[in-house]
């Protein structure tokens, strides 16, 4: 059951609806429309729109709160039905009714999903996006043909068994490059494991991916780390830990941290549809919304979690949906519309910075490659629906069409790149490869802060035992 | 052999050596009384007021002051934002805190027992644990882990089980275990200021009693090192390595050794990662027979990996072999008189010195 977003006049409407314009002149937008129902079921409302015109600059959205929630405090609402009459109860004042209703488990339609770039990457008449300039339209672009291509060759490198794992993000260059795009460099990531385009956005070079991959002296992780679990302080991108889900309530504790310090930065975390069935989900989402966290949750939609299929990983509509039942502000967007998301992720950092308050974003996309180098997916999914997703839905070449419609790009460069991108990663390959393995003296470091004399003396053991049997130890480790 | 030489001469009056019952340090003559509960709140007080990085988190923390009352007064004096009442959430709470201390914050973080804390050990050993070592050294988790351990009172099996003995086998943690108050005040600090994630097991029966504290002990910077045992009494005949509620138990079998002519020297081991060996090496070297007391399951326990230790560093100093005392083989049970049998007593713990110092004794306590 693949997971697509039709691009219907419909479609549009409903996201036109839930919408709602600043007014640069007032400021804040939260101030208009206070205790109007904004967006419910069967009760749209269009809002005076100001003008706008496609090709300039549009007018930067907020997504408006759920005011339905938001009763007066006070006296019965005199138009109301009879039936609904209000008690007090720890939790606030809720309105009864003596109609039983059971509040279905679905509701009519699924929750609509934002984009603006139509498959062809030919942008939607009437759409809202935040424009980018060409250098950042390029730079974005560039990135997601190097993800792409340092996929490919990482993933032959395993097969070849130059390195022992790898995991591609392929058919989610958009997610990874577009949303790491629209935040600042002191914006905190904690990815799950399919989010190495975030650190490529942020200047992390092909040579330290290929060195962690290879666990040689040079990385970061100092060896220690399976292949793709990279980690950069320098970067905000904190070390990939292979537990599903356990970064959700530390991003909470991360972001609490930052408003604590009032810093203007938030803190966002990735998850795929599967690791949102964790426990940690629920204990992160619930207690950043609590805490009031300037932070982002981020859901790559991606359709399986290895094998198994969304329909057998809930039956809520999807994730969005569920940041309702948190208290969360949510949105639905199309994970393979780079625009769709960097507008989606910019709008997401201003509410969660400026209003410190946790926001949930839906990238629906489609995972193209095997859950990781361990799987091979034809076992469980069909080959077309693979080539499908890859050719006719493929993020890369979308956003291409858009970036070359506006002029800024021609085939001349894309070969270019594409070939300038496969020698810097052949080369790094063979650097990483040959580099010496990290020392001895590094193994018994970092356990604690400062190394204790229990592993001083094993070092100490260690150290006796390779001089006195040199040659049990491989000579082309240093020590 | 040399065992029954000892034996004799131990049979014969020697000079009776005057047992150091309290602690050794001399202190000036008034010693305060403060309990184990108001050590660890003037602790957390104290190292609150002096880095405003340090927070508290948990479950009943803030309004109703601590589940055993441990935080009394903190949310009063230093608001929400730095005493945090939590949803009940254990992975949550111990994520957040975990997450928080990534980024540079020294959380608390209380369970309201370390069975509780099940629920939370994938973000203790996973996350607390390894992060460090995993990111080499660009993640460091400076976090205590707080709260009650091992057998209260009559609350069954998933409320007893002390777990020192998990906690302590995961390279990245450290463990401490505080006995008196002096022990709660040094090593809580201690924990606190300390730059690697800590496991800090408390005791809810110990919550209640007094120990005399010196001035040194009630100053602010007061703080012990952490991978030092202490001993608490010093011996000739047996060493007695115990922690947490168990050292009182210990002292007490000492005294009634005392009268049968077994000089025990009692060991508060304080630390349990890392664990303080060339102490108690030191101390089974001297007495050549040892006798190690926990509250915990047996099969892989402190009690084992002591034993293992002597064996590997002064095994031709035994003269018997080791006697390990610890909880029964069981979940805890709930009714009063089968929780005795299940928790080692004090007379436990004499019939194992006697067995150690070749007496003869009955093997299994009165019902």
């Amino acid at each position: 059951m693949a997971i697509w977003c039709r691009v219907s006049s419909r479609t549009i409407a409903n996201a036109n609806h839930m919408r709602k314009f600043i007014n640069p002149a007032s400021g804040l937008s939260p101030a208009l429309n206070r205790g109007r129902p904004l967006f419910s079921d069967g009760n749209r409302r269009h809002l005076d729109s100001l003008p706008r015109n496609r090709a300039t600059r549009v007018w930067f959205q907020r997504f408006k709160s759920t005011l339905a929630e938001k009763q007066q405090d006070s006296f019965l609402s005199s138009d109301s039905d009879e039936d609904l009459q209000s008690l007090q109860f720890p939790g606030g004042k809720v309105s009864y009714t003596s109609e039983m209703n059971f509040i279905s488990e679905s509701s009519e339609t699924r929750v609509p999903c934002y984009r603006v770039l139509d498959d062809d990457g030919e942008l939607i008449p009437d759409s809202h996006f935040q424009q980018v300039s060409e250098e950042v339209a390029v730079k974005m672009y560039s990135k997601m043909v190097s993800l792409q291509i340092m996929d490919t060759i990482f993933y032959e490198a395993q097969r070849q068994g130059r390195i022992s794992f790898y995991l591609t993000s392929a058919g989610e260059e958009a997610i990874n490059i577009a949303s790491a795009a629209a935040l600042s460099e002191q914006d905190i990531i904690l990815p799950q494991y399919r989010e190495p385009g975030v650190l490529l956005w942020r200047g992390f070079t092909l040579q330290e991916f290929a060195d962690q991959c290879f666990g040689n002296k040079a990385d970061y992780g100092k060896g220690r780390q399976m292949p793709i679990h990279y980690g950069s302080k320098k970067h905000n991108f904190f070390t990939i830990s292979s537990p599903i889900a356990t970064q959700l309530p530390q991003a909470a504790g991360i972001a609490y941290s930052l408003k604590m310090d009032n810093k203007k930065a938030c803190v966002v975390s990735y998850i795929g549809d599967g690791g949102t069935s964790e426990g940690d989900f629920h204990a992160g989402l619930n207690f950043a919304a609590v805490m009031e966290a300037p932070v982002i949750f981020f859901c790559r939609n991606n359709g399986w979690a290895i094998s198994t299929n969304v329909s057998e990983q809930f039956r809520s509509d999807g994730i969005v949906v569920k940041g309702r039942a948190y208290g969360i502000r949510s949105i639905r967007v199309d994970g393979n519309d780079a625009l769709a998301v960097y507008t989606a992720v910019s709008a997401a950092r201003e509410m969660a910075v400026n209003e410190h308050r946790p926001i949930l974003i839906e990238a629906l996309t489609y995972r193209v490659g095997h859950h990781s180098t361990s799987d091979d997916s034809t076992k469980y999914r069909k080959l077309d629906e693979i080539v499908y997703w890859k050719n006719a839905r493929n993020p890369v070449n979308r956003f291409r069409n858009w970036v070359q419609s506006n002029g800024w790009w021609s085939e001349q460069q894309e070969t270019q790149l594409r070939n300038s991108v496969r020698k810097q990663l052949l080369e790094a390959i063979q650097v990483a490869e040959k580099a010496e393995k990290p020392p001895l003296s590094e193994m018994f470091r970092d356990v604690y802060d400062y190394p204790p004399s229990n592993l001083e003396e094993q070092e100490k053991h260690l150290r006796e035992t390779i001089s006195r049997h040199p040659s049990d130890y491989p000579s082309d480790i240093p020590v | 052999m040399l065992g029954v030489v000892r034996q004799k001469m131990l049979g014969q009056s020697l000079p009776k050596i005057r047992p150091v019952v309290s602690v050794l340090r001399s202190y000036s003559s008034a010693a305060k009384q403060m309990t184990v509960r108001d050590s660890l709140n003037s602790a957390l007080d104290e190292e609150m007021s002096a880095d405003p990085k340090v927070f508290l988190m948990g479950e009943e923390v803030g309004e109703y002051q601590g589940a055993y009352k441990i935080s009394k007064g903190l949310l009063e004096k230093y608001g929400p934002e730095r005493v945090r009442d939590t949803p009940i959430t254990e992975a949550g709470f111990a994520g957040i805190g975990v997450g928080a201390a990534y980024y540079g914050l020294k959380p608390v973080v209380e369970f309201m027992t370390f069975n509780f804390s099940m629920q939370a050990i994938d973000h203790i050993i996973n996350s607390a644990a390894k992060s460090n070592y995993m990111s080499a050294g660009q993640m460091s988790v400076p976090i205590v882990f707080r709260g009650p351990n091992g057998a209260a009172a009559g609350v069954g099996a998933q409320h007893s089980q002390c777990y020192a003995a998990w906690y302590a086998s995961c390279p990245g943690l450290k463990v401490l275990t505080p006995y008196s108050s002096e022990d709660a005040r040094g090593l809580l600090k201690a924990a606190i200021r300390d730059p690697d994630p800590v496991v800090f097991l408390e005791n809810e029966l110990l919550y209640g009693e007094s120990f005399p504290v010196s001035d040194e002990v009630l100053d602010s910077s007061f703080c012990l090192p952490i991978g030092k045992a202490k001993i608490e009494r010093v011996g000739r005949d047996v060493t007695i390595t115990a922690f947490s509620r168990m050292v009182g138990h210990a002292l007490k079998a000492a005294e009634i050794l005392e009268k049968d002519g077994i000089d025990a020297e009692v060991i508060n081991l304080r630390s349990i990662r890392p664990l303080d060996r060339s102490t108690i090496n030191a101390s089974v070297r001297k007495t050549n027979r040892l006798v190690t007391v926990e509250e915990g399951f047996p099969q892989h326990g402190v009690g084992a990996e002591i034993c293992a230790s002597v064996v590997e560093e002064s095994f031709a100093y035994l003269d018997a072999p080791v006697e390990r005392i610890a909880g029964a083989d069981i979940p805890m049970p709930y009714a009063a008189n089968l929780e005795r049998l299940a928790v080692p007593q004090v007379e436990d713990i004499v019939r194992a010195a006697k067995r150690a110092c070749y007496r003869s004794v009955p093997l299994a306590a009165a019902a």
